[in-house]
């Protein structure tokens, strides 16, 4: 519950917060590194931006990333998984030791190689971003069809005269549904900070394009004339993440037939 | 002609171990509108037999030989495309487990209608019409409301006539039902047994029944093979198997049926048993399998196999030492 408030919550600041708040590259002359008052809630950057506003766009920025990035990876990882696990003898070893191979990395190393390789934006990071995400998905797809291809019900299909593709689609991954979403919820905060951490090392979106990690970076050399300008991106991505795990929890005790009611 | 001939059918599995043999060599026959009892303890033979027909056994490790004639068709050498065509229309299989055999995802009237769409071509307004008479041809109540519930919302003995219902969804020429009412309890057993006949007498159906259950067998079916081994040692119809039994392994299973408890001196009742195990499915032994078990055997048991033997109409038996009619159910055992 606690999760679904807080994902909800950042939804509705990625979405309406930049209509309510003021334009993100506009800067106000007059008061750079301003700290928070009347005019600026949160304060102002060193170029006299509005940090409220900032961090409202880097809500939208930052959540697209994320949720766009595990999208692409399900979109790519399901069909992969589903099939490599169904046809075992034929395409398992193969796509299995392709996964091992980019989980050998650690997540972020991949994404930051990937996004060095495609160059910095946030097409690019979404796309390191959801390579690096592809394997875990394949996998988790992989192991649920292996046990679900070994239900009685599906061994009934095939006895009812259903095909490969149908025994797949309407057996199989339904079956998988609830694991999947759960996982895809669980990857959004890893997405998340990923994203962060590629803006941070500049290989992400870059300025003056508003993402929480672009924000913290141009935050990070007035840290100690300007600390607040640095909280509120880091507060975001602290909050967001928790929130996009709390929900996956929340739904894999909903959804998850092995756990109890 | 027969509905099904089958002969001389082997199956393998490959192993780590080597080649199983799960079916050593049967034949048998299906008469239309005949409920044949495939009888014998865990691993003689029954399931896999009956599972060559539509050939549901795993394809990369099973080394299948011999035919089996569906109507005069050649099913052993059809291709996974044709195969599939049949699957669920010709021959229909309902498996012992109901509480797992139903996709939990989708309501058991989307399930059943499914079946229709592929093998019958039915529209989807015909296809759940025709849902409902099945459910009602299997006798679940209220066959209106139950069509779009989900298997969760339906105890065993439902979900397993909706499995039925599903089986004879297109009016399959042969239906294999392995283990139908293992999983049941008693009480619901005779209801779906009861099931089964009526769509045998409605329909014409042929039925295999799979079932270590003689109880069951008595009760519904009309001739019976009792395998061991992989390979039939008697076959007859069930009233003559009950009361002249010539293999030796038929009457220890009669024997071991709780209503043949011995009553011991304190008034307690004992069952019978076979002594000793299954012989190891690798080898194929040149003498009788069952002669380690059988109270019966000789030394020539030991040297040569039998052959089946007729003994009156239509009954079949494997053993040299068989017994005699004039003595039912007698010889050896513990």
């Amino acid at each position: 519950m606690v999760g679904l408030v807080l994902v909800a919550g950042f939804l509705v600041l990625a979405i309406v917060g930049p209509l309510l708040t003021a334009d993100p590259a506009a800067q106000d002359y007059t008061a750079p590194l301003a700290p928070p008052s009347g005019a600026h809630l949160l304060g102002t950057d060193d170029l006299g931006r509005d940090a409220l506003a900032r961090v409202a766009y880097g809500a939208r920025v930052s959540l697209e990333a994320g949720v766009l990035s595990v999208l692409l990876a399900m979109v790519v990882g399901v069909p992969i998984g589903l099939v490599a696990g169904y046809y075992r003898r034929l395409l398992d070893p193969v796509v299995m030791r392709l996964v091992d191979v980019v989980l050998a990395f650690p997540f972020l190393i991949f994404a930051v190689g990937m996004a060095a390789i495609l160059g910095p934006s946030l097409r690019n990071v979404i796309i390191a971003l959801s390579v690096s995400l592809l394997p875990g998905i394949v996998r988790v797809t992989r192991g649920e069809v292996l046990v679900l291809r070994e239900l009685d019900y599906v061994a009934a299909a095939v006895a009812d005269g259903a095909g490969d593709g149908r025994i797949m689609f309407r057996y199989v991954l339904p079956g998988a549904t609830s694991t999947l979403i759960v996982q895809a919820t669980v990857g959004i905060p890893t997405a998340i900070i990923g994203e962060a951490t590629l803006s941070f090392l500049g290989l992400g979106v870059q300025p003056p394009t508003p993402s929480w990690g672009v924000v913290l970076t141009a935050a990070q050399q007035f840290l100690d004339q300007a600390p607040w300008l640095a909280i509120w991106p880091g507060v975001m991505i602290a909050l967001s993440t928790l929130g996009f795990n709390l929900l996956g929890d929340g739904l894999r005790d909903v959804l998850d037939p092995r756990s109890s009611r | 002609m027969s509905l099904l001939e089958i002969t001389g059918l082997k199956v393998g599995f490959d192993t780590e171990d080597g080649e199983v043999q799960a079916v050593r060599d049967i034949s048998l026959t299906l008469e239309r509108g005949e409920i044949l009892a495939l009888c014998g303890e865990s691993g003689c033979g029954k399931s896999v037999t009956a599972m060559s027909i539509p050939r549901l056994l795993p394809p990369d490790t099973t080394r299948l030989s011999g035919s089996i004639r569906l109507d005069g068709r050649e099913l052993t050498e059809l291709p996974e495309r044709e195969l599939r065509a049949i699957r669920g229309k010709d021959v229909s299989v309902v498996f012992q487990e109901p509480m797992t055999s139903l996709n939990p995802s989708f309501t058991v009237g989307f399930q059943i209608a499914e079946v229709l769409r592929r093998h019958e071509n039915l529209s989807r307004s015909a296809a759940r019409t025709r849902a409902i008479e099945l459910l009602e041809l299997v006798g679940i109540p209220a066959p209106a409301r139950r069509v779009k519930e989900y298997p969760h919302q339906l105890s065993g003995g439902m979900r397993q006539r909706v499995m039925i219902a599903i089986a004879v969804a297109c009016s399959p020429r042969v239906l294999i039902a392995d283990e139908p009412t293992t999983a049941l309890d008693v009480t619901i057993q005779a209801g779906v047994l009861d099931v089964f006949r009526d769509l045998r007498d409605r329909l014409g159906t042929a039925i295999i029944l799979i079932t270590h259950d003689l109880g069951v067998v008595a009760d519904i079916a009309d001739r019976a093979v009792v395998m061991y081994a992989g390979r039939a040692v008697e076959e007859a119809p069930v009233t003559e198997l009950y009361a002249r039994p010539r293999h030796p392994y038929t009457a220890g299973l009669m024997r071991a049926l709780p209503s043949a408890a011995v009553t011991l001196e304190d008034g307690r009742r004992r069952l019978s048993e076979i002594p000793g195990l299954v012989p190891p499915p690798y080898a194929d032994p040149e003498e009788c399998a069952f002669h380690p078990r059988c109270p019966r055997a000789q030394d020539d048991c030991t040297t040569r196999r039998p052959a089946l033997d007729t003994y009156g109409t239509g009954h079949l038996a494997a053993c040299f030492h068989p017994l005699s009619a004039a003595a039912p159910a007698t010889g050896g055992g513990s």
